[in-house]
C-alpha cells in the first residue's frame, strides 16, 4: 500500500499537525518509503494466532476506588501556556 | 581531580565509605569535567547547585554512618525522566520549559538510595532515533574517534547524552531508557556497558512516554557491576505503574563474577545476517569462545521470526507515539502557536514543535490506526509479535538460559552520514535489539572490541524474563576476557 499527496494531508490534520503544500511530496516519499518497509509482514501467515497485549503475564492490577491525589490546582497549571482563573483556557469554541 | 572521575562507581562507593575523599570533591571533579566537556553537547541541562546540596547532605549521612546504596555517587540523568523542579524536555521544543511538579519513580529510587544529580542528558528527541541527531538541543559529539581521523561519531541514540556522559568520564553512571535499543545501540557504539531489564521490571511512572508496551528504563555503566548496581536501586514496584511487576528485586551485584558453568548459551542463526561485517561476526566467535572457555555450553539456535520483527516495530511504536504524544497540544504545557481556532492552534502549535522524525513517526502511526487499515497494520503487528515472543519462548523451554548476539551490526558512524539516506537506513540499527523489546525480555549490551578504525564493538545477551542476573554474570564473564575500553584520549578538552 502506498498513500498519495491527499492521503498524507488527510493523515496530518487526523494527527492535527499543519503541513505546509511544499512539504507534502517530501513526505510522501518518507512515509511510502517506511510503508514499503513493512509491508513485507503481509508474507507471514499469522491465522490463528493471537494479538500480544501484554509482554509479562500479569493481571491488572484493580485498586480501591479512592481519591489519591489531588487538591493542587497550581501544581496542574503550572506548565501551562495560558491559564487563568484556576483553569486551562483555549481559543473560543462554541459561538 | 581527573583521577576521581575516571574511578568506576564501585571504586568510588569504596573511597567515599573510606573516608578517603568525600562526595562533593567527587561531584566537584565531575561538575568541573562537564565544563570541560560541553562541546560533546552531552548534558542539555548542568545543575551544579543542586548536585552539591546533595554531596552535601551525602557527606553528613556518611559521617552520621546513614549510608544508602548509592550513597554520594554523582549520576546523570536522560532527559526523558521527570525531575521535580529541574526542566525535563525529551529534547523537544514542544517541552520547551517543562518543569515537573513531581519526580519520575526511578530517579526516585536513586535519590532515596544517596545519589547526587548532576544534570540531565541529550537523546534523541522523545527518544525517537537511534544516532542522537533528532535532539533539539543538537547531536551529542561521542567521545570516540577512528584512529588518525578527527571526524565527529555519534555516540548511537536515542540515549546518545548518557553514553557520551559515561564514556567520557562525566559522571559515574547513567540512566536510559530503550524502546527499541536506545539503551544497548548507543552503550555499543561508547564501549559502555548498557542494560535494558524485563519489561516491568522498572517503573514507567513519569518517564515521558513514547511506546508505552515497549518502553523500559535501565542503566548506563563502565563496569559491569556498575550497573548491577544502578539497576537494584532503579527496579522495584510502583503502583503507579500497573504494569510494573511486584516481585522483589535481586542483588544483582551478587550475580556478577557467579560461575556460568554449564549455562546453555544460543546462538541464533538468523542474525548472521547477509553482508554482515567481518569484524562483526568474528567478535561474535569469539564472544561464544570466551563463554565457552567459562564453562557454558553452546548451541545452535533458530528465532524464525526474526527478520519480522524490525518492521512489526515500525508499526507498534509509532501506533503507541501517535496516541501518547497527541497530549502535546498547547493547552497544558509547551509553547503555544496561535490559530483562528482551537483546531488551527494545535495543528501550528504542533508543526512548530515536533521536529522531523517525531512527526513522521506520528503521521505513520496515525495512518496505520485510521479507520480500514487497522487490522491490516496494527493488529497483524501484534500478532506478529506473539510469533517473535513464542520464538524466544521455543528456545527457553529447549533450556537455554541466555541467546548471544552482536549489539548492532556496525560500528559508530559519523555525524550526518546517515541523515541523507530514507529513513528506514537508520532503523536498521536497531535491527538486532528491537526483537528484544519486541519480547518484552532483559537485553544487556557489554563492550567486547574494537572495529578496525578503532571503534567500540558490543556484543548483546539475552536472557529469559527477569533473569537479569543471568545476564550480569554471563557479561562480567566477557568483561573479563575481552577487557574494558575507555576512552583514551580526551581530545575534547582541547
Amino acid at each position: 500500500m502506498s498513500v498519495d499527496q491527499a492521503t498524507v494531508r488527510r493523515v496530518a490534520h487526523l494527527a492535527r499537525i499543519s503541513v505546509r503544500e511544499d512539504e507534502l511530496g517530501h513526505l510522501q516519499n518518507e512515509l511510502n518509503a517506511i510503508l514499503e518497509f513493512v509491508e513485507q509482514l503481509a508474507d507471514l501467515d499469522v491465522s490463528g494466532v493471537e494479538p500480544l497485549t501484554s509482554v509479562v503475564p500479569v493481571e491488572l492490577p484493580m485498586r480501591e476506588d479512592v481519591v489519591t491525589d489531588g487538591h493542587c490546582p497550581e501544581k496542574v497549571l503550572a506548565n501551562a501556556p495560558d491559564a487563568e482563573g484556576g483553569f486551562f483556557t483555549v481559543p473560543k469554541v462554541v459561538e | 581531580m581527573t583521577k576521581l572521575t575516571q574511578l568506576t562507581l564501585t571504586q568510588a562507593r569504596e573511597g567515599l565509605a573510606q573516608g578517603e575523599f568525600t562526595s562533593v570533591e567527587l561531584t566537584q571533579a565531575y561538575l568541573k569535567a562537564m565544563e570541560q566537556a560541553r562541546s560533546l553537547n552531552a548534558y542539555v541541562l548542568e545543575t551544579p547547585e543542586i548536585a552539591l546540596d546533595m554531596a552535601k547532605e551525602s557527606d553528613r549521612r556518611i559521617a552520621a554512618g546513614e549510608t544508602g546504596p548509592l550513597e554520594g555517587i554523582p549520576l546523570g540523568i536522560k532527559d526523558m525522566f521527570a525531575t521535580e523542579g529541574v526542566r525535563t524536555t525529551a529534547c523537544s521544543k514542544i517541552l520547551d520549559n517543562f518543569v515537573p511538579q513531581y519526580e519520575s519513580t526511578v530517579t526516585s529510587h536513586l535519590w532515596r538510595d544517596g545519589a547526587v544529580l548532576l544534570g540531565k542528558l541529550n537523546n534523541d528527541e522523545f527518544a525517537m532515533g537511534s544516532s542522537n541527531e533528532t535532539s533539539a538541543f543538537g547531536p551529542v559529539i561521542s567521545p570516540w574517534r577512528r584512529d588518525n581521523d578527527e571526524t565527529a561519531m555519534v555516540p548511537g541514540g536515542s540515549s546518545g547524552g548518557s553514553a557520551a556522559a559515561v564514556a567520557a568520564f562525566l559522571c559515574a553512571g547513567a540512566t536510559g531508557t530503550d524502546t527499541g535499543g536506545s539503551i544497548r545501540q548507543p552503550a555499543a557504539f561508547t564501549g559502555t556497558v548498557g542494560i535494558k531489564p524485563t519489561y516491568g521490571r522498572c517503573s514507567r511512572w513519569g518517564i515521558v512516554a513514547f511506546a508505552s508496551s515497549l518502553d523500559q528504563a535501565g542503566p548506563f555503566a563502565r563496569t559491569v557491576n556498575d550497573a548491577a548496581v544502578l539497576l537494584k536501586s532503579m527496579a522495584g514496584y510502583d503502583p503507579k505503574d500497573s504494569t510494573c511487576v511486584n516481585r522483589p528485586v535481586p542483588d544483582y551485584e551478587e550475580a556478577v563474577g557467579a560461575s556460568i558453568k554449564g549455562k546453555k548459551i544460543g546462538i541464533p542463526r538468523e542474525y548472521r545476517m547477509d553482508g554482515m561485517a567481518d569484524e562483526i561476526d568474528t567478535l561474535w566467535r569469539e564472544g561464544a569462545r570466551m563463554l565457552k572457555d567459562a564453562g557454558a555450553e553452546i548451541v545452535d539456535i533458530s528465532l524464525p521470526h526474526t527478520q519480522y520483527a524490525l518492521p512489526a516495530y515500525y508499526i507498534v511504536a509509532p501506533a503507541e507515539a501517535s496516541s501518547n504524544l497527541a497530549r502535546y497540544d498547547g493547552v497544558r504545557y509547551g509553547e503555544r502557536v496561535p490559530g483562528k481556532d482551537v483546531v488551527e492552534m494545535y495543528e501550528n502549535t504542533r508543526a512548530a514543535g515536533f521536529g522531523p522524525e517525531v512527526r513522521r513517526r506520528i503521521m505513520i502511526g496515525t495512518y496505520v490506526l485510521s479507520a480500514g487499515y487497522y487490522d491490516a497494520y496494527y493488529l497483524r503487528a501484534q500478532k506478529v509479535r506473539s510469533l517473535i515472543k513464542r520464538d524466544f519462548d521455543t528456545v527457553f523451554a529447549q533450556g537455554v538460559d541466555a541467546v548471544l548476539t552482536p549489539a548492532t551490526p556496525s560500528p559508530a558512524f559519523g555525524i550526518g552520514e546517515k541523515l541523507k539516506a530514507d529513513p528506514v537506513e537508520m532503523y536498521l540499527n536497531d535491527v538486532f535489539t528491537v526483537t528484544v523489546n519486541m519480547a518484552g525480555l532483559p537485553g544487556i549490551s557489554v563492550p567486547a572490541g574494537l572495529s578496525a578504525d578503532g571503534l567500540p564493538l558490543g556484543l548483546q545477551l539475552i536472557g529469559r524474563p527477569f533473569e537479569e542476573e543471568t545476564l550480569f554474570s554471563l557479561a562480567e564473564v566477557i568483561e573479563e576476557a575481552a577487557g574494558r575500553f575507555p576512552v583514551d584520549k580526551m581530545w575534547w578538552r582541547g
